[in-house]
């Protein structure tokens, strides 16, 4: 059976641009080792050069600023897993410094590090978020004390898609003599990131989320800040991430990232043309619904909606039979039995985030895309609801 | 194309969810004999459980059910709502989640839990039954027994973890902070669990 499939899951990894398609088969044949010395090698290494430098002018950072990795995950936890270390042989000098300070609404891969780095003694701070998911400045200012070393916050929220106002983050933390770091990975190739406008110490961002393969990503280190390998044991990347390159998957990230340099920007009002559309729609037509996340400094393609009286993964899984690719903050579709703290984070209770559907638009979503879900999302909403007892006429008491 | 994604639910479970059967229609009357809601929104999971009853043998003869949550919260009620039509109440009164959980050919580990809401609405729907018809001394309360004396934790919040996701004595720990203090009812708590794990999981 052929049946249409639409994905509006963007946020969480996104198809790869024909471009990079390209550059991998055509990369194929290099697989000498970067670090080997014969001609083999240096063509690899000609490759690995050419693509960190590309990859580098994008954000405006120097290509010896460049670390490649393997995820933004593994970015994530290489600059805070910096603060529990203090060895001598580490050019992270610790001086008096042990404290992280972190946003309530990080990704997993910051929250669990810290969560770890707190059980190793490393004092961890919380700063919120009002109900768009913009950072607290006055909280944030007043949490800033001297032992402070590093603080992270993301730029851009992968479920609610607000974005922060990183710079002036960045200028308040630096005041306070702390090092700052944002994870930018769903940031970077949505919206235009200048790592030195921004005066960021530290920026994870990953290829997979902008069309580049998976199993890639990158750590900018600003030049002359400290820094502690996570991975160790081999001279690559500066000595800074041991373990050959990966000079296939960073290939493609610079194919990647040189197609975004095209078209981001066009790519941007466009999504947020298509993204608003989607939202009037439900606005004007599913009654009890809530937004999610910043009305304007949001992410293009991203629109959070809660749909009350209606449980998220009942939703997905519908719109799935549709074949509609999208996700939930809802607590079962996770494993756990906690909703998103993203979403209970903005403070939009239990049931909201219960009921919270992600649409993420991306590349190659098209407004006929638009139009099916638009046909669509009514009748599953219905059927969710129909048989929902938190949305029933009849008077449901306990 | 064929369909190339095998879901993580059952197709049993897949079959209930796209179409379940016994909703209670919000326009049409059901006057029913007995009705319970267990469950609430906060949690993400809500049942409302309504069943018919036939006074002389003690049968049920039809079941309506409105249910907030997943899909195997969905389908657990859908398939229960089928079992318990014909059944006597003293029979219906003894499913148990892993009842409905084999029914469904399996759920999850983690979404256990969410069948077990559907078993206690029904009972929650039977006892109003006893209750409006003057049995209510058929009512079986389930008192709940402090096992942990220091940090007040009963074993019904064991059993619930045990739902939840917890299978050893850690893992308890976290969920409960049970036996975090003096520790001495450390022993009762490990047969609880191995009996928990027993009744719901094996």
């Amino acid at each position: 059976m052929f049946k249409r499939r639409i994905y509006l899951d963007n946020n969480a990894t996104t198809p790869l641009h024909p471009d990079v398609k390209k550059s991998l088969t055509d990369t194929m044949k290099v697989f000498g080792n970067v670090s080997s010395m014969h001609s083999f090698g240096r063509e690899a290494k000609a490759q690995l050069e050419n693509a960190r430098s590309r990859i580098a002018s994008f954000i405006n950072a120097n290509s010896d600023e460049i670390i490649f990795v393997g995820s933004g995950s593994e970015a994530n936890n290489t600059v805070l897993n910096m603060v529990s270390c203090c060895s001598y042989m580490c050019s992270n000098k610790c001086k008096d410094r042990h404290q992280i300070l972190i946003s309530e609404i990080e990704h997993p891969c910051i929250l669990e590090t810290s969560k770890c780095l707190a059980e190793k003694g490393i004092s961890v701070s919380y700063v919120s978020v009002d109900k768009y998911g913009k950072i607290d400045m006055g909280q944030l200012k007043k949490r800033l004390s001297e032992g402070i070393m590093l603080v992270s916050v993301m730029m851009a929220n992968n479920e609610i898609g607000t974005i922060q106002d990183i710079k002036e983050i960045s200028r308040i933390v630096h005041d306070k003599g702390a090092l700052f770091h944002t994870d930018a990975v769903q940031a970077v190739g949505k919206i235009f990131v200048d790592v030195k406008g921004l005066d960021a110490d530290f920026l994870s961002f990953s290829a997979h989320k902008i069309y580049g393969p998976k199993g890639v990503g990158a750590l900018y280190v600003k030049s002359g800040s400290p820094f502690c390998p996570f991975i160790r044991g081999g001279h690559q990347e500066q000595g800074r991430r041991a373990g050959t390159e990966n000079t296939l998957g960073i290939v493609g990230m610079a194919a990647a990232i040189d197609a975004r340099k095209r078209e981001m920007a066009p790519e941007a009002e466009r999504l947020k043309r298509m993204r608003e559309r989607l939202r009037n729609f439900i606005k004007d037509n599913i009654p009890d619904v809530t937004f999610n996340g910043h009305p304007d400094d949001s992410l293009p393609g991203t629109l959070n909606v809660s749909f009350k009286g209606a449980e998220g993964e009942a939703i997905l899984l519908y719109l799935d039979l549709e074949g509609i690719a999208v996700s939930t903050g809802s607590a079962c579709a996770s494993g756990s039995l906690d909703p998103s703290h993203v979403l209970l984070a903005i403070k939009i209770g239990h049931e909201n985030a219960h009921g919270a559907i992600r649409f993420s638009l991306g590349r190659e979503t098209t407004d006929n895309d638009i139009d099916y879900v638009i046909d669509k999302l009514p009748l599953v909403v219905e059927k969710v609801r129909g048989m929902s007892s938190a949305y029933s006429k009849r008077q449901v008491k306990q | 194309m064929t369909e190339p994604l095998k879901w993580v639910y059952t197709e049993k479970v897949k079959e209930h969810f796209i179409n379940p059967k016994n909703v209670l229609k919000d326009d049409t009357e059901y006057n029913a004999d007995g009705e319970g809601v267990v469950g609430n929104i906060k949690c993400g999971d809500q049942m409302l459980m309504m069943i018919k009853v036939d006074k002389d043998t003690q049968t049920i003869l039809d079941c309506k059910w409105k249910t907030y949550g997943c899909a195997s919260a969905i389908a657990s009620t859908s398939i229960l709502s089928e079992k318990v039509k014909g059944m006597k109440l003293d029979d219906a009164y003894k499913i148990s989640p892993k009842d409905i959980v084999k029914e469904l050919g399996g759920l999850p580990e983690h979404k256990i839990h969410c069948s077990v809401l559907g078993d206690k609405a029904l009972r929650a729907a039977i006892d109003d039954y006893y209750k409006r018809n003057g049995m209510g001394d058929k009512i079986k309360r389930e008192a709940a027994r402090i096992i942990c004396k220091c940090m007040n934790i009963t074993d019904h919040e064991i059993e619930n973890a045990v739902l939840e996701g917890a299978r050893t004595y850690l893992q308890l720990q976290e969920k409960t902070k049970i036996g975090t203090v003096c520790g001495q009812c450390k022993e009762e708590t490990l047969r609880l669990l191995e009996e928990y794990k027993n009744r719901h999981l094996k």
